[in-house]
């Protein structure tokens, strides 16, 4: 019992304390990889008894210059969820990692420790689940603040979130359909056999049209660049203007913190989670008879350390999309999410079904 | 520069989108290359940013660079200025106050008992260079940074110009 626990707990604070870590990591990165995309050095001036270490003590500082800033409520706003808000964005989007596998099952301490903090079999809607209600933060945040120009980034914020989320559910379906599951980890066990005997069937190769609307459709969740008209911060504005301190930092913590869920649940879904190709229970098994035999400790450890360089580089590439594109116009995101993204992940619905018919 | 209708590939966003990250992603690796090599100690030539790092490093500036400006002196340390006002008439700004007194040497006549540049009204157009007929006044210093906590402090005299 003590030890189950024990375990469990263990798990949750793994997840938890990687999440908030890499969230941290990421900010320091956003900084350096714009920097480095851009011929610039970035930031590197923060530094501990001359110690630089690449400008990362900046995560240090900045999170202690938004703890000691003045936290102000507008007067004539709703203090209760005003406060709230930050605070509904950053837990939904921090619970979502929840039902995402980080690797197989392990055999430590005697016991089988699925690597997984909860294996909901209705993971994934789970997770959808709590990205949506993470609109609940943006439109309260806009409407507690008594700011029209908040209201109305919180009014766009939650249209475009609505309207891509449409455009996920589709997606997701077609993957279901594929892997007859709704849990995350018996979707990825089932991503780790072959086709034809030599194609890893990840959900990239079954559904490359799917991969690509749901990267799109992620990134617009984030409401980060090429979709940040929610936040708009360089001229029009959005729902967390009237928010200053580390209410403003959690907002822009849950930004990160969706990246890395975006990031986890494309990893997930579309390229195998924690599988590594050809990579079996007992070691390498790859076509054409030739093999490397592995224990069981060191094959769950690779497979975990796979999963974390898959996400560490959606990251990576989410970050790179961010500092690529400019800023859609508010008609061209409606435009593009109901009658390009919507429509054709609808088609490739269709056509998905159809196939997995005629194939059985 | 009216706005050109998209063709058909551009409109479907994808190629356009990924022919941006390739370029941005050129860059990104590129420069990578070049920070750890440099890091490393490979190829100390190359270096992956453009940027200067200010206070420690100098950006090299023209010669014909318009920097703070300063008073020339002749041989015995005295100012070259004989007072011919010529600057301070020139000037668009008016930031020039000039003060003569007679010189003991009769082939000078006169001197400047007083010069005042107020930096905070100078436009660095560098008319008085050009004005003055004895090169006495020059912009050569090299000195940017003129900052300084009022507006009197602003005012430099002819003690701060001759050095």
């Amino acid at each position: 019992m003590m030890t189950s626990l024990t375990i469990e707990v263990g798990k949750v604070l793994l997840v938890l304390i990687g999440v908030l870590n890499l969230a941290a990591v990421l900010t320091w990165m956003e900084r350096k990889q714009s920097a480095v995309m851009q011929d610039r050095i970035g930031a590197n001036r923060a530094s501990i008894l001359g110690f630089r270490a690449f400008g990362l003590f900046q995560v240090l500082a900045d999170s202690i210059k938004m703890f000691a800033k003045e936290d102000f409520v507008p007067p004539m706003g709703n203090r209760f969820l005003h406060t709230l808000a930050p605070f509904v964005s950053a837990f939904f989007a921090l619970i979502g990692f929840a039902a995402i596998p980080f690797g197989n099952v392990i055999h430590l301490f005697g016991k089988d420790i699925s690597l997984q903090v909860i294996d909901l079999n209705v993971g994934i809607l789970y997770v959808f689940a709590t990205m949506s209600l993470g609109i609940y933060g943006v439109v309260l945040a806009g409407w507690s603040s008594n700011n029209n120009y908040a209201f109305l980034g919180g009014m766009r914020g939650s249209s475009q979130m609505f309207s891509y989320e449409i455009t996920i559910g589709t997606t997701i379906l077609g993957v279901l359909m594929i892997f007859e599951s709704l849990s995350l980890q018996t979707i990825v066990q089932a991503q780790g056999e072959l086709l034809w005997g030599f194609i890893p069937k990840w959900g990239v190769v079954v559904q490359p049209i799917g991969c690509l609307l749901f990267l799109v459709a992620g990134i617009a969740e984030t409401k980060r660049v090429p979709f940040d008209l929610p936040e708009g911060e360089s001229e029009i504005i959005g729902y967390f203007v009237e928010y200053s301190s580390m209410k403003f930092g959690l907002f822009m913590l849950t930004d990160f913190v969706e990246t890395i869920l975006i990031a986890s649940l494309v990893t997930t879904l579309f390229f195998g989670g924690w599988q590594i190709p050809y990579l079996m229970r007992d070691g390498f098994h790859f076509p054409g008879g030739f093999t490397v035999s592995l224990s069981g400790t060191s094959v769950s450890l690779l497979q975990v350390l796979s999963y974390c360089v898959k996400v560490f580089f959606f990251c990576w590439f989410l970050l790179l999309v961010r500092w690529t594109l400019p800023r859609f116009r508010y008609d061209q995101l409606m435009r593009l999410g109901w009658k390009m993204v919507f429509p054709i992940s609808i088609l490739n619905l269709l056509a998905t079904s159809l196939l997995v018919l005629l194939l059985r | 520069m009216g706005s050109r209708e998209l063709s058909f590939t551009e409109r479907l966003y994808i190629i356009e989108v990924f022919k941006g990250l390739w370029l941005t992603g050129h860059h990104f690796f590129g420069n990578m290359k070049r920070h750890l090599a440099r890091q490393l100690g490979l190829n100390r030539l190359k270096k992956g940013a453009v940027t200067f790092q200010y206070p420690e490093e100098r950006r090299p500036f023209s010669p014909r660079y318009r920097s703070r400006h300063r008073l020339t002196k002749r041989d015995n340390g005295s100012p070259r200025c004989v007072a011919c006002m010529m600057c301070e008439t020139v000037c668009p700004a008016h930031c020039i106050y000039i003060v003569a007194g007679e010189h003991p040497d009769p082939n000078i006549e006169k001197f400047p008992v007083r010069f005042d540049i107020d930096l905070g009204v100078c436009v660095f157009c560098g008319f008085c260079v050009e004005a003055c007929p004895e090169d006495a006044i020059r912009m050569d210093t090299g000195i940017v940074e003129i900052a300084a906590y009022s507006r009197k402090e602003m005012i430099y005299h002819i003690e701060d110009l001759l050095q």
